[in-house]
């Protein structure tokens, strides 16, 4: 619980400049901040980080950890694991478990679990009873219980009416709605993208319209009703420019981004490596390009893993039945640090902002989270931003290893993080 | 100059052959077609050859083609399909790969629902893959039997323009037909309603089109594709009456075309929904023509797939005789 940092780069979000600077963790808080502090009385671990960088602990508005019901994929201790491990000090964690999080019952058992790991786990409920799009679920319950926003995930609400509803209660309760932007009617039975290179592939396409039609319609409504709306992993430049256009109107929305879709096109389907099948879809290159645009410009706001983990023997299907999903915790920052920092030339503080100050602002946390703070407890993250590494099974912490960057190299290693005040060397 | 060899290990689409390859196939079919005549249809080129055809789907035309250039090879074969085994949809591949790995099986002729499936398998196994159609995506053995239909009516594929009517989208024979014909030098042209084109398809290098006669007119060679009637239960089009008003190939809309076109269809035949009775039996049809010459096509598939396995096998008996 206590750690003398000396050296490191400060990557803090509120600050202009990074510079070095030692950091003082005395018992699991920030105690202290500066150049060449003076060493404590008391001997207390030390460690050189010259060269390395100190990020605010990274914050995931978009985890599954499939418990309860599917902790053949992950469990909350195994996914609480991943996550640190890829720098990351909360999650909100999604409700499609097996029951799905509409009863304050399941919500109340993933909290007891969440407090026996070392991480801060923020659950979500769902908007409906069962996820069915039918009837809202008991909100206040689950909110008293501990929800901190409701979103049906995977199954986007498609009654109008309901969504209305939905935006009108959870706003009332001060619960953010997350919407997965889908008509799945338009997906059909939709794999990949659709476009030139489903053509090519022979694989059946999910249009950019089945993403866009229901991006503009929550924003709609999220304007009629003034309900906040968080839009979950944006794959499209239409609905981009949908977001866009809504926050110029001062609409109350906000909107996530994956690595994966700041990363791939589709043409990364060659292969039919079922490792590449997600939903949303793996967009064009095009796509991509507006994405990251968008993402520098805080037209969105920030980068959520939507950590889906699946097992071998579920991903090892033929590309059509093996289920839509990859892990991601291990490897957003490192993906950021290649693609956007190395890659793209971004300012690290960019990207303090959209996996931290970000996305902690938007669940309303407090001043432990989303920046490097003194007198609060320390969720920090410590990288070195030019270690090569691979991607490997190995090494996989995550109980699944549907990673779509598996056997690649990612430059930027995660050193050591501190979550709640503990800390995890690695 | 040297005879171009055979390389590869699987037969898994036309897109990934080169135009030589694909020559290949068709030179060794046209020697394979003169066996099919014989009174003893039968040679030794495949002898204890082992060949496991795996159909995931329902399949007579294809099965009953590859099973019949199997035995006139000689090879000893094998069927396995997904209802006479524990093999349904959703098995994992790698397993069914190992089973087939442990049989020892040679060659592994493969029909599935899934596009790529027979590229994962492939993937896993040494044996050799010859993709019988996956999915929507390729159905490379049907490609290449009508190209070899069309070469034996018309001097060359260079120029010739082959046109396709009916569901595009969801054709894999229309797409193995794509690949081949344009890296062939063809000019192909694909013809249906607005709801069954691909998207970007024109980007494979075609004409699209949704009127049928800017498909027929000028057209050397007219490839229809049945359509299903469960395409009309997803909207595809209103109805079967009103899809066969408007893309049937009938007497009338030929009376637009080349004189000497040619009519093909991969079959089994809708009579009097895309084409009428009277063209499937017409002067212009070569339908059954592409059946007979299905089967030279795939005795050469899986001659040439077998090349290296004979030679690494004749070696080996020659080394156990000399010990």
């Amino acid at each position: 619980m206590n750690l003398m940092i000396r050296n490191a780069h400060l990557v803090d979000p509120d600050q202009e400049a990074v510079i070095q600077s030692d950091l003082l963790i005395r018992e699991g808080k920030v105690a202290a901040i500066g150049k060449g502090l003076p060493a404590e009385k008391e001997k207390i671990d030390e460690i050189d980080a010259k060269g390395a960088h100190l990020f605010p602990g990274l914050i995931d508005l978009h985890t599954h950890f499939r418990e309860p019901g599917f902790e053949a994929k992950e469990t909350i201790l195994t996914g609480a694991h991943a996550a640190l491990r890829g720098g990351f000090v909360a999650s909100v964690s999604m409700p499609n478990t097996l029951p799905p999080c509409d009863h304050q019952s399941v919500i109340d058992n993933i909290i007891r679990k969440a407090k026996e790991v070392p991480y801060h786990i923020f659950p979500s409920g769902t908007i409906s009873k069962g996820r069915e799009g039918k009837e809202l679920s008991e909100m206040a319950d689950l909110k008293q219980a501990g929800i901190v926003a409701v979103t049906d995930d995977g199954d986007w609400v498609s009654d109008s009416l309901l969504m209305r509803r939905a935006l009108e209660y959870a706003s009332m309760l001060g619960l953010l709605v997350m919407s997965h932007c889908e008509d799945k009617r338009l997906s059909g039975k939709g794999v990949m993208n659709e476009g030139f290179n489903s053509t090519k592939l022979g694989l059946r396409g999910i249009p950019s319209a089945s993403e866009d039609v229901a991006v503009a319609r929550d924003i709609e409504l999220a304007k009629y009703t003034g309900a906040r709306l968080h839009i979950c992993h944006l794959s499209t430049r239409r609905s981009v420019e949908l977001v866009r256009r809504a926050k110029a109107e001062k609409i109350a929305v906000t909107a996530e981004v994956t690595p994966h879709h700041l990363a791939f096109s589709d043409e990364a389907l060659e292969g039919y490596n079922t490792n590449f099948k997600m939903n949303p879809p793996l967009r064009t290159q095009e796509d991509v390009i507006a994405l990251r645009q968008a993402l520098k410009e805080g037209v969105i706001d920030c980068v959520s893993t939507d950590h889906a983990p699946h097992t071998d023997e579920e991903k090892m299907l033929e590309f059509d039945d093996a289920p839509f999903g990859v892990t991601g915790l291990e490897t957003a920052l490192p993906v950021l640090l290649t693609e956007l920092y190395h890659g793209a030339k971004w300012p690290l503080k960019l990207i303090a902002h959209v996996t931290s100050k970000r996305p902690a602002k938007i669940l309303g946390l407090g001043p432990e989270f989303g920046g490097i703070r003194k007198n609060v407890t320390a969720n920090l993250t410590l990288v070195n931003l030019d270690e090569m590494w691979t991607v490997s099974r190995e090494h996989t912490v995550s109980k699944s290893r549907n990673s779509c960057f598996m056997r690649q190299k990612l430059k930027g290693k995660i050193l050591l993080t501190v979550c709640a005040g503990k800390i995890w060397r690695f | 100059m040297t005879e171009l060899q055979w390389k590869r290990k699987d037969l898994l689409g036309l897109r990934e052959l080169d135009k030589e390859e694909i020559g290949l196939i068709l030179k060794t079919a046209k020697a394979f077609q003169e066996i099919s005549l014989r009174p003893i249809k039968k040679v030794p080129a495949l002898r204890g050859i082992t060949v496991g055809n795996l159909f995931f789907e329902p399949s007579t035309r294809t099965r009953i083609s590859f099973e019949l250039a199997e035995k006139r090879l000689s090879a000893d074969t094998i069927n396995i399909t997904a209802s006479s085994s524990s093999v349904v949809k959703g098995e994992n591949l790698k397993d069914t790969a190992r089973n087939i790995e442990a049989l020892k099986v040679n060659l592994i002729v493969m029909r599935h629902p899934a596009s790529g499936a027979p590229h994962r398998l492939a993937h896993h196994l040494k044996a050799g893959v010859v993709n019988a159609g996956d999915g929507i995506n390729e159905h490379p053995t049907q490609a290449l039997l009508d190209m070899f239909t069309i070469l034996e009516k018309k001097p060359r594929l260079d120029g010739l323009k082959v046109s396709f009517v009916g569901d595009i989208l969801h054709s894999r024979v229309t797409r193995s037909n794509i690949w081949g014909l344009t890296k062939m030098g063809a000019q192909v042209t694909v013809c249906g309603p607005k709801t069954l084109l691909p998207a970007e398809v024109e980007r494979l290098g075609v004409r699209a089109t949704t009127k049928l006669e800017d498909a027929v007119k000028d057209a050397d060679v007219i490839n229809l594709l049945r359509i299903q009637l469960e395409r009309q239960n997803e909207s595809f089009f209103p109805s079967i009456r009103e899809y066969a008003t408007a893309y049937q190939i009938n007497r009338k809309i030929l009376e637009k075309a080349k004189p000497d076109v040619l009519i093909m269809h991969p079959g089994p035949v809708n009579r009097g929904i895309e084409i009428t009775s009277e063209v499937v039996d017409g002067p212009f049809s070569v339908i059954l023509d592409q059946v007979t010459h299905g089967l030279a096509v795939r005795m050469a598939v899986l001659y040439l797939l077998s090349g290296n396995m004979r030679e690494g096998q004749e070696a080996e008996l020659k080394e156990s005789l000399i010990s």
